[in-house]
């Protein structure tokens, strides 16, 4: 039986970034998933929810868990990806000096999610927005 | 070595997350690029840092760091100290530069 849960983001909305996954972390938590899966889990949403704050306007995150994967889908409205090839390469970051200033916009979220991830498909329609899904496989131990 | 351990070995000032100070450390991790930690800090690490927004609180929690250490005498924002207390998770600051205070945690526990 597969278990869905849905989160809502704001872009420029800083301090609340963070709050799905910390959510869906301690879902896994309960569900005695392995930690360093959730490392995984955690390192891939959080890049991509705080993708939808520093960039986009607004977007829903659907968590989808079964007894094998978590499924993160991340569909945004905001101003989209011209060039994924070249927002995937590490470093490449257009967020503004003061999301710099705090630490983002190094750069490395979405080769972050690539390196965690097993499966990651981003897709982008520019000046409508962006979507991200990422799986990982829970080693069937939850749900 | 105990959160606790650290405070008092480098004269660390405790701004918040009390409920924390019994966390064990297991190494540390610096750098100001919040990704950065995201991807390659470990769990148990000590985060040094001039950072002092509520998102590094965020990410201390998600990674399971045991604590936050701010250097050259940044002070933490109000949010930051709420959110600390919140998630139990250590804020301590030194007047010591990142250099400094990296060198002397490695050479406690590194
Ligand atoms: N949801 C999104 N909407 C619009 N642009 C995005 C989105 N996610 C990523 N990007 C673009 O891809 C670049 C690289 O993203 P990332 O690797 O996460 O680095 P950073 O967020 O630090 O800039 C961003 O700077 C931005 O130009
Ligand atoms: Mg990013």
């Amino acid at each position: 039986m597969a278990m869905n849960f849905e989160y809502r983001v704001e872009g420029g909305d800083f301090t609340h970034a963070g709050y799905a996954s910390s959510q869906v972390k301690k879902m896994l938590k309960q569900l005695g998933v392995e930690s360093t899966v959730i490392k995984r889990v955690v390192v891939c949403l959080y890049e991509a929810e705080v993708n939808i704050v520093a960039h986009a306007w607004n977007g829903v995150i659907i968590i989808t868990l079964d007894a094998d994967n978590i499924l993160m889908k991340l569909t945004d409205n905001g101003p989209g990806i011209a060039d994924i090839e070249l927002a995937m390469q590490k470093g490449y970051s257009t967020a503004s000096p003061e999301v710099r200033e705090m630490g983002f916009g190094a750069g490395m979220g979405l080769p972050n999610i690539s390196a965690n991830a097993d499966r990651f498909v981003i897709t982008s329609e520019p000046g409508r927005g962006t979507s991200l899904e990422i799986t990982i496989n829970l080693n069937g131990n939850a749900v | 070595m105990k959160v606790t351990d650290i405070v008092e070995k480098l004269e660390l000032k405790v701004f918040s997350g009390h409920e924390g100070l019994g966390k064990e450390v297991c190494g540390g991790y610096t750098s100001d690029l919040l990704s950065d930690v995201m991807g390659h800090a470990g769990a148990g690490n000590a985060w040094i840092t001039i950072q002092s927004h509520r998102n590094v609180i965020a990410i201390a929690s998600l990674r399971d760091l045991s604590a936050v250490i701010l250097t050259c005498g940044e002070k933490p924002a109000d949010d930051t100290v709420a959110q600390s207390n919140e998630e139990g998770i250590p804020l301590l600051g030194t007047g010591l530069s990142t250099f400094e205070l990296s060198g002397k945690l490695y050479a406690l526990i590194g």
